[in-house]
């Protein structure tokens, strides 16, 4: 039995998150949340919008503070686990008319190996371009960011965090407004990922695809309505338990929803 | 070296200065917090000469430096305790700071006494009143800035594109972010006697925004902004020599934001003719 102060807590775990409640000042927007994933799994982060998806990626990056609860990565502490663990945050989080090239963006997923006083060279570049290469971008690399399609700039962040080489990633939202090609790029390499044992974190908005592309799935309204295999969480009980009267909109004909 | 001459090169240095950190500001989405720093600065230009009682520009430029980290500080505050958005804070305490800072400098000026003659002229400033000494310290200022550039140049870049990326790295954004601010702050300062509080922002702003219409890239963009912001300061000494009673510090401003409407016009890829014949 390992406590919260043991250097190794929940070790067997990707991503162990306990009692964690966070605010931004006012009342909380998540709450009391224990969440576990084990390694090697695709799992999929889905709720109804504000139900505080972001702000858990965010408290677990250390990107908000949170009020409460602890987050342990293969059972250490983020400032320990940090280099393992990857990030792709929303796209819409960032200028786009920001003034540099695709393979710069790409590169800054290597500063925080590189540290203060190391140039990237001609390894890094390497890498980089590789990274491209692995989600259709070669072509693109010294484009300007501001032309680049929505689904081009998904990829390019995908690409920021591959660098990263890490255990752990986590992607904000990479479906959402990007085409049809584009979507299918990156399924495919974060199954790959999944499949090199990595573990795969994605807040996910459609429901429909739920089934079909993760195996594990945590669903969250504030607090964690319900998480564990996609087979067995998928359920009609659990999506009524999260989205309410929102789930109309679902034929669970078409979702291939358990009974 | 002739009046002029110092006055010029005074000015290029302040302008390369201002030139160099604005894209900062300006890609940060920063540019009011430029001219919450130097209206603010008005009100600790005053008490500065208050305690040292004679027109030292060491303590006016420290009451200056303080009065506008405060303000910063003020801000911050305002953020996290209330549900004031930012650009509501910053105009609140915008117009409190320089309002105090008017007051006290009616106040000084009302109570008489030697050297306050001058003090008025931090409002618009007055550059003809450059000393070789201003310069040499503008000079130190340059370079230091130029290094602390070089040194952080990554983490800069990175914390301006993406904070929370960076922060995710585990990149110190927040002493990036200090950093940034102080020697902004510095600059600002520095230019409060030739442009004054009022208008120091748009030699902060306008090469920025000038420099990002030609350019695509960062390291461009500060290089030709630096460029621009030093040539509108020699634009700017000239210009107002070559006629009685022009003030340096306006005319330096007017230099800069016609480089900025020229930009706007003529770059070939963001300028509103591209494209026509
Ligand atoms: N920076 C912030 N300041 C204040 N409130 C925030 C902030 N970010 C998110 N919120 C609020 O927290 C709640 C959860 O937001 P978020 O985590 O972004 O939800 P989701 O990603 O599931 O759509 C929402 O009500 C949102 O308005
Ligand atoms: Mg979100």
């Amino acid at each position: 039995m390992t406590t919260p102060d043991s250097p190794l807590h929940e070790p067997q775990l990707a991503l162990h998150v306990e009692d964690l409640t966070v605010g931004y000042g006012g009342a909380p927007v998540l709450l009391d949340a224990d969440i576990d994933i084990p390694p090697g799994v695709m799992a999929a982060i889905v709720g109804p919008n504000g139900s505080g998806k972001s702000t858990l990626i965010k408290s677990c990056l250390g990107l908000v503070r949170p009020a409460a609860g602890h987050v342990r990565f293969f059972g250490q502490r983020l400032a320990q686990a940090r280099a393992r663990v990857g990030y792709v945050p929303q796209r819409s989080s960032v200028d786009w008319d920001f003034p540099t090239t695709v393979i710069d963006v790409v590169t800054m997923g290597l500063y925080g190996r590189l540290g203060l006083f190391r140039r990237p060279g001609k390894a890094e570049r390497e890498k980089a371009l590789q990274a491209l290469s692995d989600l259709g971008m070669l072509d693109y690399a010294d484009r300007q960011i501001g032309q680049l399609s929505g689904g081009q700039q998904q990829r390019v962040f995908i690409a920021r965090a591959l660098v990263q080489e890490a255990d752990l990633y986590f992607l904000d939202e990479p479906m959402a407004g990007v085409d049809a090609t584009t979507e299918a790029t990156i399924i495919a390499l974060l199954q790959r990922l999944r499949d090199q044992g990595k573990t795969v974190i994605v807040v996910h908005h459609d429901l429909s695809t739920v089934k079909r592309w993760f195996d594990w799935l945590v669903m969250l309204n504030k607090r964690v309505v319900a998480q564990g295999p996609v087979e067995t969480t998928y359920t009609r009980d659990n999506l009524r338990a999260a989205y309410g009267g929102q789930l109309a909109v679902l034929d669970p004909a078409d979702h291939g929803l358990a009974p | 070296m002739s009046p002029l001459l110092t006055v010029a090169l005074g000015t290029a240095l302040l302008g390369g200065l201002a030139g160099a950190l604005g894209p900062f500001a300006v890609l940060r989405r920063q540019s009011l917090m430029g001219d919450v720093l130097s209206h603010a600065a008005l009100p600790g230009i005053c008490i500065g000469f208050l305690v040292a009682q004679e027109r030292s520009l060491p303590a006016l430029l420290a009451g200056a430096l303080i009065a506008g980290l405060l303000a910063a500080g003020l801000i911050q505050a305002i953020q996290r305790f209330t549900k004031v958005k930012p650009d509501a804070a910053m105009g609140i305490v915008l117009s409190t700071f320089f309002a105090l800072g008017v007051v006290l400098l009616s106040y000084i000026q009302h109570a008489g006494g030697a050297g306050q003659a001058g003090l008025s002229s931090f409002l618009f400033g007055q550059a003809a009143a450059m000393l070789s000494s201003d310069v040499a310290l503008l000079s130190v200022l340059a370079l230091m800035t130029l290094a602390l550039l070089a040194i952080f140049w990554r983490d800069m870049k990175l914390v301006a594109f993406d904070r929370d990326y960076a922060r995710a790295l585990g990149r110190p954004v927040d002493a990036i972010e200090a950093l940034l601010a102080a020697i902004t702050a510095v600059a600002i300062v520095a230019g409060l006697q030739v442009v004054g509080v009022v208008l120091m922002v748009a030699l902060l702003i306008a090469p920025a925004v000038a420099a990002r219409q030609w350019v695509d890239s960062i390291l461009p963009m500060v290089l030709l902004s630096a460029a621009l912001g030093a040539g509108a300061g020699v634009a700017g000494a000239f210009l107002s020599a070559s006629a009685r009673g022009l003030a340096t510090g306006p005319v330096i401003v007017l230099v800069a934001a016609g480089l900025v409407l020229l930009s706007l016009v003529l770059s070939p890829r963001r300028g509103l003719l591209r494209g026509r014949k």
